[in-house]
């Protein structure tokens, strides 16, 4: 195994955030920097994104998910930023500190090209990205026929191979994803029967409610499941149930409804097996590792950033916060950055699920958090507290989960900030001020 | 002055993501309909898509197009401004037709003037020769 390679920065993944935070790097004036990227192409699932609606607060205006993977891929080229594409990570290991005081770090990368490759590191940047949960996730009973996929394996078949995986077509779980291929398979001239949601809203933007199903005529039902998937060879069609208010199927609602493809619209995963395999701490509600304000994960010189840390609405969010992830990994290569670490944690209150970042190690300059609630509410008051006192609170007229939330944190807020911050979404009935 | 009769809708913006929920006030002449007044609108494309929304809706269309001896087989395209909503599968049935030699590059007009609508075709990404 060829063992000569070293880097100031390996960044894992080509897609949006890889490239975003390579690009946000180099500018800071880091020489020596490599993207490894699985795929053939840079780009990651941008590239099977052909529908348009990003770039709106990036770039500013509307572009396709390949015209905005395209102007990340130009700016890598142009700034010479050296990538392996077909080559898939194996193994992260981190070292013992040196005489530097330095963590150096292992990647061993495979590829047909190259061959087995141990590449060295000062810091690492995590940009893995996010996968489907599947059915085995759901566990639906019934026989185990073809024809059943998660959302983005179609749209890759669809938008980029050229396969329509059916005719006849049932979509469970109304994510964006699911929306959006139901939109594309009714253009491709597939009949898209049903589209059902276990919960009484969708976790899909209202824009695409409307524009890719009440347009397209779609039938849409909300507290509806599959509770049973029928056919030998092929789907042959699937019972769905209605729930009650606590999820439960309601008996007697059964229907069968005929199709020839069931889609998976269920969620997304952010994909951390890496991480996991060299300690990284996750968070159990973000599924991705627990990170700082410069998006520094568990370890000192492992960043993070994008779907891989968690699951994002827009890519513009993403790029922000991997421009973020790639100033932070280039400070810390030219030891800008402090090594006295604060460690204070940033707490979900009431009705948050979670924030980004977890902790705080620095209160130098301001930052964001980022959070989603637990549930959709009305005119609340979103609040950070600290050291049990109030520091800030926001008023909004609806929070809903399937839209991240940011909270600035500001000058005149950092110095109120002691031991601890906690972010909670009030209800106007609780708010005693 | 007539009295024609005016109905009050609720709208969902679809022009960005923050998809704002707006109240719209409409008059209906026959057929025809026009907006009198948009309220809850976050900006002013609100405002201009709910006009247009109601008397001519348009749309982007994306989808894919064949390319021959491409190192991939299909070049994602869009149409380069909006065409009316009602000639989306009529351009599909088109683009599920046409082919284009690679190698392709992004914004390269793909095809020009689909349907009459004055509006090109072009491509949203490069594409290599095999």
């Amino acid at each position: 195994m060829k063992q000569d390679f070293c880097y100031d920065i390996i960044i894992i993944g080509g897609g949006p955030a890889g490239l975003a935070a390579a690009c946000a790097a180099r500018e800071q004036g880091v020489e020596r920097i490599v993207i490894i990227e699985r795929d053939l192409h840079l780009g990651g699932i941008l590239q099977q994104c052909i529908h348009n609606g990003f770039g709106l607060h990036h770039f500013g205006e509307e572009l396709t998910g390949p015209e905005y993977a395209l102007r990340f891929i130009t700016k890598v080229k142009e700034l010479g930023i050296e990538y392996k594409t077909d080559t898939i990570v194996l193994d992260i290991s981190v070292g013992e500190k040196n005489c530097f005081n330095e963590r150096q770090k292992a990647v061993t990368v495979l590829s047909v090209k190259e061959g087995l490759q141990q590449l060295q590191t000062n810091a690492l940047i995590l940009a893995m990205g996010c996968r489907e949960r599947t059915r085995g996730a759901l566990v639906i009973p019934g026989t185990r026929p073809a024809g059943i996929f998660t959302a983005g394996a179609v749209q890759r078949f669809v938008n980029m191979e050229g396969y329509l995986p059916g005719k006849k077509i049932v979509i469970l779980g109304s994510g964006d994803i699911g929306l959006i291929m139901a939109r594309r398979l009714t253009l491709e001239g597939a009949e898209v029967k049903l589209i059902c949601e276990l919960m009484s809203f969708s976790a899909g933007l209202t824009r695409n409610i409307v524009q890719c199903v009440e347009n397209f005529n779609i039938p849409l039902k909300f507290n509806h499941t599959i509770t049973k998937i029928h056919g030998k060879d092929r789907v042959e069609g699937v019972t769905v149930s209605r729930v009650d208010a606590h999820r439960k199927i309601i008996e007697g609602s059964d229907e069968f409804v005929e199709c020839d493809t069931l889609l998976l619209s269920v969620g997304l995963i952010p994909e951390n097996e890496l991480s996991v395999s060299c300690g990284i701490a996750l968070d159990a509600a973000t599924s991705g590792p627990v990170v700082n304000e410069r998006m520094q994960t568990s370890i000192e010189g492992v960043f993070a950033c994008g779907n891989a840390v968690h699951v994002h609405d827009l890519v513009d969010f993403v790029t922000e916060e991997s421009i973020r992830s790639g100033k932070s990994a280039a400070l810390y290569v030219q030891k800008n950055i402090q090594s006295a670490v604060l460690r204070i944690p940033v707490r979900s209150g009431n009705r948050v699920r979670y924030t980004i970042p977890q902790f705080v190690d620095s209160l130098d300059q301001p930052f964001k958090i980022l959070f989603r609630t637990a549930d959709e509410y009305r005119n609340v008051n979103i609040c950070a507290y600290s050291n049990n006192k109030k520091i800030k609170a926001v008023k909004k007229k609806i929070v809903r989960p399937g839209e991240m939330l940011s909270f600035e944190i500001t000058d005149a807020d950092l110095i109120k900030i002691q031991h601890d911050i906690t972010v909670a979404i009030e209800l106007p009935e609780e708010d005693v001020d | 002055m007539t009295d024609l009769p005016v109905t009050q809708e609720q709208m969902t913006c679809i022009i960005c993501p923050m998809g704002c929920s707006m109240e719209v006030l409409i008059e209906h002449n026959g057929l025809d309909k026009k907006v009198l007044s948009v309220r809850d609108n976050g900006c002013p494309r609100g405002e201009q898509y709910a006009y247009k929304e109601v008397s001519h809706p348009t749309r982007t269309l994306t989808t894919t197009v064949a390319v021959r001896n491409g190192e991939v087989p299909l070049v994602p395209v869009k149409t380069s401004s909006e065409i009316p909503k009602h000639l989306l599968f009529n351009a599909m049935e088109i683009l599920r037709r046409a082919a284009v030699e690679a190698p392709v590059e992004c914004g390269q007009v793909i095809l020009k003037d689909i349907l009459g609508t004055a509006v090109s075709v072009v491509a949203c990404s490069d594409v290599g020769k095999k």
